[in-house]
């Protein structure tokens, strides 16, 4: 966005993460629209464009039904884990363009206990796949660190305080779903689910909603005191030779993952470099998958993670934190609520009001990346 | 394997030759010469459409592995599979100047896993409908 007016966000609402039962995904959805607009001071009517969705929860542009008959366009987005960065890229190329001053984006979901049983004909795999015993995505982040830490001598330590940061995070957020820490023992002795990761390194598909208010120009200044501007947002797929969810094969030629070029993309429409980044929200569907990100990302050299999370620099008060509300691992997996997730995280702790797990630094930048199948990636840049 | 019973392969389209000696069906690129498994129609790197099927390689080195220790739910995994689940190996075998292929393995200990470890191609009864074969790995070295 170096030239044109810039994109702000105005309001952010969420409902808690974790397990609500009698709340639907669609009720989450618009509880946490609700709380975005009034944190913005505005009326659901004052919104000229909506984007959101679920992956198992509903269409978000029902949730109009109890928001208000507006008339609103409101575009809903089915894409994965990125279905958040999905409908901030929309939103975003909405107001950028000029065709809405001021946006809604709304992500929620609601799954049920146990992992993911995604069918492999929806994935363009035959049925073969699953019966094999593939078809589980907990099986691709273990291949993934597995041959990671073979490559660049991660330890098992290292995972296992990743974990431990995330519910020593989580402690601390009220919208948190698993706020009891762990030791750094416990976590690696807990039930092994797939070699090298244990119960504990892997977060549960969950509930939960986001919604956030973002506004152009002019209005980001008559809506809000504290704007947190989007700097960029960038959204790939993945390119041949990349290791990605649900492959029956990888090439031997490699290549960089969905995220890097995403990340990549988001960091150089921002004007931004990496290494100015204070806080970052990763996914972290696993703790490997949040040590390999931090490379792909940009934010460390691959290898350099073993010391850098050793030495406490990724925890609340080092140099650089990451997933500041416990991410995925201790707020749990909705999969179209977490990519807004750690949006609205980035927002708080920039606004300064993350309470109890404030980072005590003063932050003015901040970075968001989501992944998930079959190789999507989201990323963005925010500055206040 | 003196069971004589007709037994039949998971899917002819991934696994051909025979029982006793069995391959997988991959696809190589007329243009680039990029190899895919399974059998692609088009090539995922040119995006040529003049893609032939070709019989894989059948050995290959472990290029990463993990082991599966829960039960997969049903569906995808046949509710057979659920009941007499048990732990099972999985990897990523690369055939050397193909592809790396992802395939259950018949080794399940962690201590008898390390990547770099050749392997080859074998048939296993899939989980829960013992009348039919899919693939997966083995280890031909034997461990220390």
């Amino acid at each position: 966005m170096s030239a044109g007016e810039d994109i702000a966000i105005v309001g952010l609402g969420i409902h808690a993460f974790g397990r609500h039962d009698g709340v639907s995904g669609l009720q989450m959805g618009a509880i946490a629209a609700r709380r975005a607009l009034a944190d913005a001071g505005i009326r659901w009517q004052e919104v000229d464009f909506a984007a959101g969705g679920s992956d198992a929860a509903g269409n978000a542009d029902t949730s109009v039904s109890v928001l208000g008959l507006s008339g609103v366009p409101f575009i809903n987005v089915k894409n994965g884990c990125a279905t958040g960065g999905s409908a901030l890229t929309t939103a975003n190329a909405m107001l950028v363009s000029g065709a809405a001053e001021v946006a809604l984006v709304v992500g929620f979901d609601k799954h049920p206990r146990g992992a993911f049983n995604p069918l492999p004909e929806d994935w363009g795999i035959g049925s073969w796949y699953g019966e094999t015993g593939l078809m589980l995505t907990t099986q691709f982040f273990a291949l993934k660190i597995q041959r990671y830490m073979a490559e660049y001598g991660i330890s098992a330590s290292t995972l296992a305080k990743v974990a431990a940061k995330a519910f020593s995070n989580g402690a601390r957020t009220p919208h948190a779903w698993r706020r009891t820490p762990l030791s750094e023992d416990e976590i690696l002795s807990s039930r092994m689910v797939n070699h090298p990761l244990t119960q504990y390194m892997f977060c549960s598909p969950g509930e939960g909603a986001v919604a956030l208010v973002l506004a152009r120009g002019a209005r980001i200044r008559e809506l809000t005191r504290a704007p947190v501007y989007l700097r960029s947002v960038a959204f790939r797929t993945r390119r041949f030779g990349s290791f990605e969810v649900f492959s029956p094969s990888i090439p031997i030629e490699s290549a960089p993952s969905a995220t890097t070029e995403a990340a990549a993309a988001a960091f150089e429409e921002a004007g931004v470099a990496p290494g100015d980044v204070d806080v970052a929200q990763i996914q972290d569907t696993e703790s490997g998958a949040e040590i390999m990100h931090l490379a792909e990302t940009g934010l460390c050299e691959h290898g350099e993670q073993e010391a850098l999370v050793q030495s406490g620099a990724t925890e609340l008060s080092g140099r650089l934190p990451v997933n500041t509300d416990g991410g995925c691992l201790a707020c749990g997996e909705p999969i179209g609520a977490s990519g807004l997730r750690q949006v609205h995280e980035v927002a708080i702790q920039l606004r300064g009001e993350a309470g109890e797990r404030q980072v005590p630094k003063r932050c003015r930048v901040g970075f968001t990346q989501v992944y998930g199948a079959p190789g999507v990636s989201a990323c963005t840049v925010l500055t206040v | 394997m003196t069971d004589t019973r007709q037994r039949q392969l998971i899917d002819p389209d991934v696994i051909g030759g025979t029982e006793e000696e069995p391959r997988l069906i991959g696809s190589v690129c007329g243009l680039c010469g990029t190899v895919t498994f399974p059998r692609q129609r088009s090539c995922p790197r040119c995006t040529s459409e003049d893609v032939r099927p070709r019989e894989l390689a059948t050995r290959g080195e472990l290029w990463s592995w993990t082991i599966q220790y829960f039960a997969p739910k049903a569906p995808p995994y046949l509710p057979g599979g659920v009941e007499e689940f048990e732990p099972y190996g999985v990897g990523y075998v690369e055939l050397p100047g193909e592809v790396r292929v992802e395939a259950r393995l018949t080794e399940s200990d962690p201590d008898r896993l390390r990547i770099g470890m050749t392997m080859e191609l074998t048939l296993v009864p899939v989980p829960g409908a013992s009348d039919t074969l899919t693939y997966a790995f083995r280890p031909l070295e034997v461990q220390a």
